[in-house]
């Protein structure tokens, strides 16, 4: 019995693993895939260079980025029957569809016109490789649509029937397709995805402001339009996600108000009006929230738009039922408290471009910086707060956890995860160096694709007028 | 209903197609990766690597598709065959990291990329190896009880799923070689005209090692290929291989450009053909045959339409990506 415990806390070890260091990526290109389309339309639109020079300049960024996000997917598919074979066994009619459904209509276009995109600028000309580029884009959004109706369904799931064989039978496709928390949980994570980027296109340029100490000839207009672009979207979009966000909170409510027991640390029930604890030790043993800071009533008036509205806590319900409080508590307090930085940053910058001061203003530049890497921060405790929020269930209130694993020995389990860890900090390490390597240098006029090894891009560095032209124009070599 | 088509078989078929368009896509950029350190560093290896930069990555959505297929279709096997051969899987999904991360890599760090090269090759060989190793152990059969695996954790690990997975490394090999002929020139295509020939024989000996040891795993696989009269349809197989092989060696001695390639892609239709032969009606041997293992009518006829509709375009599409990268690569001027 213990050792059946331990094999599956390390699948389960693993599985977070490998699906958070997976995650990473596609939050990150779904974003960039838009970006490199909106900047691809900008040069087809204006013809100015500056477009194209910071199209070119992503986009190896986001070669490196996407080919990250392949191999650490092509794991995800097969990890449901390694480690999780009764689940795949139980649930596959249902979530395996959707899942096949995603590899047909997604993964396909995107693997189908990445090499045009990345490669093809000179071999098909100017619309078809926008096309191209739009494709991967697209791409990226309907994979997300699917893969977060799979993982919604696993919290709500709607529109089956069992079967004699304790399997999950799909009844109604658009009831599954669209489960309650699916919309939510779409809106949510794309808005998260184009914050994510936003927050790193802006932090490499404001790098690149700090750094220029001059901006002579236009040296740093790259670095400006970025930064600018950057801004604007996060202007726009934190707001709009901090109240999707509530949304989806609040329908949280309405389907598993266990999980927000958790997430507010609300162990007891309050009959007349719940504090929003703001910070605390959730003590799961002890069943109750040590040290708390907590404002009366707050909670009750967020949740449920009244001060004096009854809240029901964990004791309401059988131990039994309780995910990790402490994890998701603080999951949850990482993640808004990223949403509310970033909201800051957003005021800070309006500010900025009211006063003409955007491109000067170091410590707009400074904090931009040091958002960079916040939306990847934000993404992966949303994850966290949602994901062992749904525990002990795989499948909410009906498969458990514990029912869902593969039958393996806690060593096998052990050897594979330690090898995911080392392969995954070597390989991931290496790819983050490269990125940020990339993103050291200022994207400068003529910027060259991922293009390589070809006789005619071995102009140098800086190459000639005529060959930037050449190349800007995708015409023939 | 007057027509009623069977739907565990049609997705059988469907998932057995996405393996063979996996192994004859993703096997000649493997085998590229296997030849690694017989092809030189600098402008040859650049110019083997740029054939495949813009395809790998829609050659192993073949993969994902096969995997993500096999869960919606057939989950009972997912899960199974999965988890018995957990080693195997775990060791080609860590080797693909690998590989795949080397194509890009290398290009971004000139001074690393001895290493990431020698990432390409051992991962490829490693994939490549625990891929051929999976053939073999599901050959050779999986124990199931209760809807769970019930073997012991090195069953996969036996001398003939040994020699299934060299045999691979041989085949995939075989498919790079014959690939590079077909998209280069020069030095590099002549080195591979001679490792297309010694890889051919090693293949075709690989291949009938494999084929006489089969029969021998179960009984039904004997009766399967040797009962009366249904021998007389089976040998085809080895048959057409036999004639496969004599077009292959006279194309290379004549130094076709096409030819070995689409030769060696017909040997692997028909070893592909030959293990459908022997599996089925087993999606899991000896015990889970395809109607058992498959998902509620239900889910399959969901995804029939998608399957209809989406693979027809898929093959436009790829069709259309390897036509623009199309002709010898790593030389200006080519269209």
């Amino acid at each position: 019995m213990f050792e059946a415990f331990d094999a599956i806390v390390l699948a389960r070890a693993q599985f977070a693993f490998t699906v958070s260091f997976h995650f990473i990526f596609p939050s990150f290109s779904i974003g960039l895939a838009s970006y490199l389309a909106v900047l691809e339309a900008l040069w087809l639109w204006t013809g100015r260079q500056i477009y194209l020079d910071l199209f070119k300049y992503w986009l190896k960024i986001f070669a490196l980025a996407f080919g990250m996000g392949v191999v650490s997917g092509i794991v995800m598919a097969y990890q449901f029957g390694t480690n999780w074979a009764a689940f795949s066994d139980k649930a596959g009619p249902v979530i395996g569809p959707l899942m096949a459904y995603e590899v047909l209509t997604a993964f396909f276009l995107e693997a189908g016109f990445l090499g045009v995109m990345l490669f093809g600028m000179n071999r098909v000309g100017r619309t078809l490789h926008f096309v191209a580029t739009l494709a991967v884009a697209v791409g990226t959004f309907i994979s997300a649509f699917w893969i977060l109706s799979a993982n919604s369904w696993m919290h709500t799931p709607a529109g089956f029937a069992m079967n004699a064989g304790g399997q999950f039978v799909p009844v109604d496709w658009l009831a599954v397709i669209f489960n309650p928390s699916f919309p939510y949980r779409l809106v949510h994570t794309v808005f998260g995805a184009y914050l994510t980027t936003a927050l790193v296109v802006g932090a490499v340029g404001a790098w690149h402001l700090l750094r220029a100490k001059s901006d002579k000839g236009g040296a740093n207009d790259g670095a400006r339009v970025m930064f600018s672009m950057a801004m604007g979207m996060i202007t726009v979009v934190a707001p709009l996600q901090i109240f999707a966000g509530d949304q989806h909170g609040l329908n949280t409510l309405e389907h598993q108000p266990v999980k927000v027991m958790a997430m507010e640390g609300h162990f007891k029930s309050y009959p007349d009006g719940a504090p929003l604890i703001l910070f605390g030790w959730p003590d799961q043993a002890a069943a109750k929230t040590l040290y708390a800071v907590e404002i009366p009533k707050a909670s009750s008036l967020i949740l449920k738009h009244s001060l004096d509205a009854p809240l029901k806590g964990l004791d309401s319900v059988d131990r039994k039922e309780w995910p990790p409080v402490a994890i998701v508590f603080w999951a949850f307090r990482v993640m808004v408290g990223m949403g509310m930085l970033m909201l800051a940053l957003a005021a800070f910058s309006l500010l900025a471009r009211a006063r003409r001061r955007l491109y000067d203003w170091p410590l707009l530049h400074r904090f931009a910086l040091a958002m960079g890497p916040a939306g990847f921060v934000a993404v992966i405790a949303g994850w966290v707060t949602t994901e062992v929020g749904r525990q002990p269930y795989t499948v909410h209130g009906l498969l458990r956890t514990a029912d869902s694993a593969s039958r393996l020995d806690a060593p096998a389990v052990a050897a594979s995860l330690l090898a995911f860890v080392i392969v995954y900090f070597v390989v991931f390490g290496a790819g983050t160096f490269y990125i940020l390597k990339l993103m050291s240098h200022p994207p400068h006029r003529g910027e060259l694709g991922p293009n390589r090894g070809e006789p005619v891009r071995a102009a140098g560095i800086t190459p000639s007028p005529a060959v930037a032209e050449k190349l800007a124009t995708g015409g023939e070599a | 209903m007057p027509f009623t088509l069977d739907l565990p078989i049609f997705f059988a078929f469907i998932i057995a197609f996405a393996i063979y368009a996996y192994v004859v896509m993703d096997g000649f950029d493997l085998g590229i990766g296997i030849l690694f350190p017989m092809i030189p560093a600098g402008r040859e290896r650049d110019s083997a690597m740029n054939s495949i930069a813009p395809v790998w990555d829609g050659n192993e959505t073949w993969l994902v598709l096969g995997g993500g297929g096999l869960l919606a279709a057939f989950p009972l096997a997912y899960g199974v065959i999965f988890s018995a051969l957990y080693a195997p899987i775990i060791a080609m999904l860590l080797a693909l990291v690998f590989r795949g991360v080397a194509f890009e890599f290398r290009w971004r760090d000139p001074a690393h990329r001895p290493y990431w090269d020698v990432a390409f090759n051992l991962g490829s060989v490693v994939a490549t190896l625990a891929q051929g190793i999976i053939l073999g152990a599901l050959l050779q059969g999986i124990a199931v009880q209760d809807r769970g695996y019930a073997g012991g954790w090195f069953d996969w690990l036996t001398p003939f799923s040994l020699m299934v997975g060299v045999s691979l490394v041989f085949g995939y090999g075989l498919l790079g070689a014959t690939w590079l002929i077909m998209k280069s020139e020069g030095t590099l295509q002549e080195r591979c005209y001679r490792l297309a020939f010694r890889l051919g024989i090693a293949v075709i000996l690989a291949m009938a090692v494999v084929s006489a040891w089969t029969p021998f795993l179960r009984e039904a696989y004997w009766l399967r290929w040797f009962a009366w009269p249904q021998v007389l349809f089976t040998a085809q197989v080895p048959l057409l291989v036999v004639i496969a092989t004599a077009i292959f060696f006279v194309s290379l001695q004549r130094q076709h450009h096409y030819t070995p390639f689409l030769m060696a892609l017909a040997l692997f239709t028909l070893g592909l053909a030959g293990l459908g032969v022997s599996l089925y009606p087993y999606v899991v041997p000896p015990s889970v045959s395809i109607w058992d293992a498959a998902a509620p009518n239900v889910s399959l006829k969901f995804m029939l339409p998608g399957v209809l509709v989406m693979v027809p375009i898929i093959l436009a599409y790829t069709a259309y990506s390897y036509w623009v990268f199309r002709g010898k690569t790593g030389h200006e001027g080519y269209h």
